[in-house]
């Protein structure tokens, strides 16, 4: 006792500022202030202009043109609802292939665990354009997957390329290791042990899964769905290269108005109404899921 | 719950075996354990006494036998049909839930009646009912414990398996803990089945002591029986600090056997052994073991001369090495009655103890067998 308060006496109350902990984080504010906050900024001050003449050739004024929004989404309405529709479907697919995936290697395959990470990461050293291009090749009209689902007449339309199932099944191609990967992290924590316990404690094997593996594995599914859906629904490579022009989602949209139209208002409006939209998304189903009750 | 059930029945181990490739973690072991019993199994680590457990909780399979509650076969019964709770080593608690959760989880799992009013009865039990709404990670590790214990209590199974269930705990808390099972268990009745390695644990809470090794019963018996008359060296051993001599019969002396050792004659108890002849293997505890110094009158009958190797006072008792004139040393524990006359190494003093107070081993053990076990964890 007495040495504790001799300390605090002798010891100065003077607190030292510490500079060390500011000057780590500099470099990543400045590139995020540099990288994000300036393009954001400009990207909302575009999407507020207005034409200065007839022909993009004109250029754009600074103006406060909030008819830009109204506009593009009337017309864009439909591209927006495919983005999310496709993309919503493509991550539920992906979460229904994913969850057996990842947890046959949280919880059996032992020595194959390691093969299996590395096969489920290694479509990344490849190009995502690159990949999805093959899938072209994998799916055109006279390749092997068309042919045996022709002849067993599982495909209504008689193709599959330039379709909304290409697409949808590009997406749920390209994302499926994001899915994969969190829900893997998540399941692996979960104490084997637990599962035996549920057993012991009159679950047959169904209630075992829904009241403890599930529900410990939230996390997992949270971040995976989102590190899937946020990316499938902003994306236009897949939409662009399988599917037909009936197929276009928001991401084409934003890249034509872009690149092809130089209508650069009403594109800067569109890819920011889509953010809100994403952002919206994001808080009330996080909100729904309540992950501060996670552990 | 379940109120059609039958009453609580005995536990039946027939001819168990499970081998995990070529090891025999359990070998053809048979056992019953009455009904209402506290039973322990004790052991070192890989006796085999954790694998007969998780088989009985269904956790594990056989690889032969047979295990019964009463007359109803279990052995091929998933542990969710069985009427066995477990109280797992690191507790298991489900992390996502409530200690109320927790609690409630078989009896939800079962779809029984009136779970509110039986949770709560419980948590009063194990007094936890202030932490209800908490989650486990909250709760300290003798909260958890208890968690544990309501967790799988509530049930009323027919046998309730602790495995290990103090070890996480440290030693002022696990002596708490000890004699709160043993008041648990008294006032449900409940048959329990306690796995441990730790001798004193199992000697408090237990009526009966399985010691096991090697996947096979050594010996079985209540605390005071297999500590004051361990069969084999491995129990002596396990069980607490044992001196032990070799010798030859040297003849019958009334209701006594005279055993020479070296030259000095001992005296057991002709009740103790089968044995008349030949080599004998006998022991006494150290607490049995008077020590005074040499040329005293009035000792007990077994005496043998030596010289204080060590003295150690611990508190209660101060420990003794007495080396003999044939070199082998003996413990001896005395009470701290008047700890200012501590004897001092090199000080010739006698050895001395009661007859009845030796016990007789299998002379054709290992003598070494169960030294120094009990530290392995």
């Amino acid at each position: 006792m007495s040495i504790a308060q001799e300390s605090i006496i002798t010891k100065p109350v003077k607190r030292r500022f510490k500079r060390t902990p500011y000057l780590l984080i500099l470099p990543g504010v400045g590139w995020l202030f540099l990288f994000f906050l300036f393009p954001l900024s400009t990207l909302l001050a575009t999407s507020l202009q207005k034409p200065a003449g007839i022909s993009p050739d004109d250029g754009y004024l600074p103006a406060f043109k909030v008819s830009n929004y109204s506009s593009a989404l009337i017309e864009y309405y439909p591209q927006f609802f495919r983005a999310f529709l496709y993309s919503g479907i493509a991550t539920v697919i992906c979460l229904l292939l994913a969850y057996p995936i990842a947890y046959y290697m949280a919880f059996r395959a032992r020595k194959y665990r390691n093969l299996m990470l590395v096969l489920i990461v290694a479509p990344f050293f490849a190009s995502f354009l690159l990949r999805t291009n093959a899938w072209k090749t994998i799916l055109s009209g006279d390749g092997l997957v068309v042919s045996v689902l022709n002849s067993i007449n599982l495909l209504p339309q008689d193709r599959i390329l330039n379709t909304s199932l290409a697409v949808v099944a590009g997406l749920t191609y390209n994302f499926l290791p994001f899915m994969i990967l969190p829900l893997y992290t998540s399941l692996e924590k979960i104490d084997p042990r637990l599962i035996e316990a549920a057993g012991d404690l009159y679950s047959p094997p169904s209630q075992r899964f829904w009241k403890v593996v599930w529900p410990l594995s939230l996390p997992g599914v949270i971040s995976g769905t989102l590190l899937t859906f946020i990316p499938a629904s902003g994306d236009y490579i897949n939409a662009e290269l399988l599917g037909s022009i009936k197929d276009k989602m928001i991401g084409n949209v934003i890249q034509s108005q872009f690149i092809d139209l130089r209508d650069y208002p009403t594109a800067s409006a569109l890819s920011f109404t889509f953010m809100a939209i994403i952002l919206v998304m994001i808080y009330l189903y996080i909100r729904k899921a309540g992950t501060d009750d996670l552990v | 719950m379940a109120s059609n059930r039958p009453k609580v029945e005995d536990l039946h181990l027939v001819n168990l075996s499970k081998t995990f490739g070529d090891f025999k973690a359990v070998d053809n072991l048979t056992l019953t354990i009455p009904a209402g019993s506290f039973f322990a199994l004790l052991g070192p680590s890989g006796c085999g006494k954790t694998t007969t457990l998780r088989m009985v909780a269904g956790l594990e399979e056989p690889t032969s036998g047979q295990i019964k509650l009463g007359q109803e076969d279990v052995t091929n019964l998933p542990p969710y049909k069985r009427w066995v709770n477990t109280v797992f080593q690191s507790y298991a608690l489900f992390p996502h839930l409530t200690i109320y959760e927790n609690v409630a989880f078989g009896l939800r799992r079962q779809k029984a009646q009136d779970i509110d009013n039986q949770v709560k009865a419980m948590l009063e039990l194990v007094e936890l009912t202030t932490q209800a709404q908490k989650k486990p990670q909250q709760l300290s590790g003798g909260q958890q414990q208890r968690v544990a214990v309501a967790r799988a209590l509530i049930n009323e199974p027919d046998v309730l398996l602790l495995d290990e269930p103090l070890g996480a705990l440290d030693l002022k808390l696990r002596r708490q803990m000890q004699l709160e099972l043993k008041r648990i268990q008294t006032e449900v009745g409940i048959t329990f089945v306690h796995v441990t390695h730790d001798q004193e644990e199992a000697m408090t809470m237990a009526d009966t002591i399985a010691v096991m090794n090697e996947g096979k019963i050594e010996q079985m018996g209540s605390p005071v029986q297999i500590y004051e008359h361990p069969k084999t060296a491995f129990v002596a051993n396990f069980l607490g600090q044992t001196n032990l001599f070799e010798g030859n019969v040297a003849g019958i002396d009334g209701d006594e056997l005279a055993v020479k050792v070296k030259d000095v004659i001992f005296h057991v108890p002709l009740a103790s052994t089968e044995i008349r002849s030949g080599r004998i293997v006998f022991g006494v505890r150290p607490e049995k073991v008077k020590i005074v110094d040499q040329g005293k009158t009035g000792l007990p009958k077994n005496q043998i001369n030596g010289s204080i190797k060590l003295t150690a006072f611990v508190g209660v008792s101060t420990q003794y090495e007495v080396i003999t004139n044939w070199g082998q040393e003996i413990s001896a524990f005395e009470q701290n009655i008047d700890p200012s006359d501590l004897g001092r190494p090199g000080q010739a003093v006698t050895l001395a103890w009661e007859p009845r107070h030796t016990f007789v081993l299998d002379p054709d053990q290992d003598l070494t067998a169960g030294l120094d076990t009990s530290w392995d964890e």
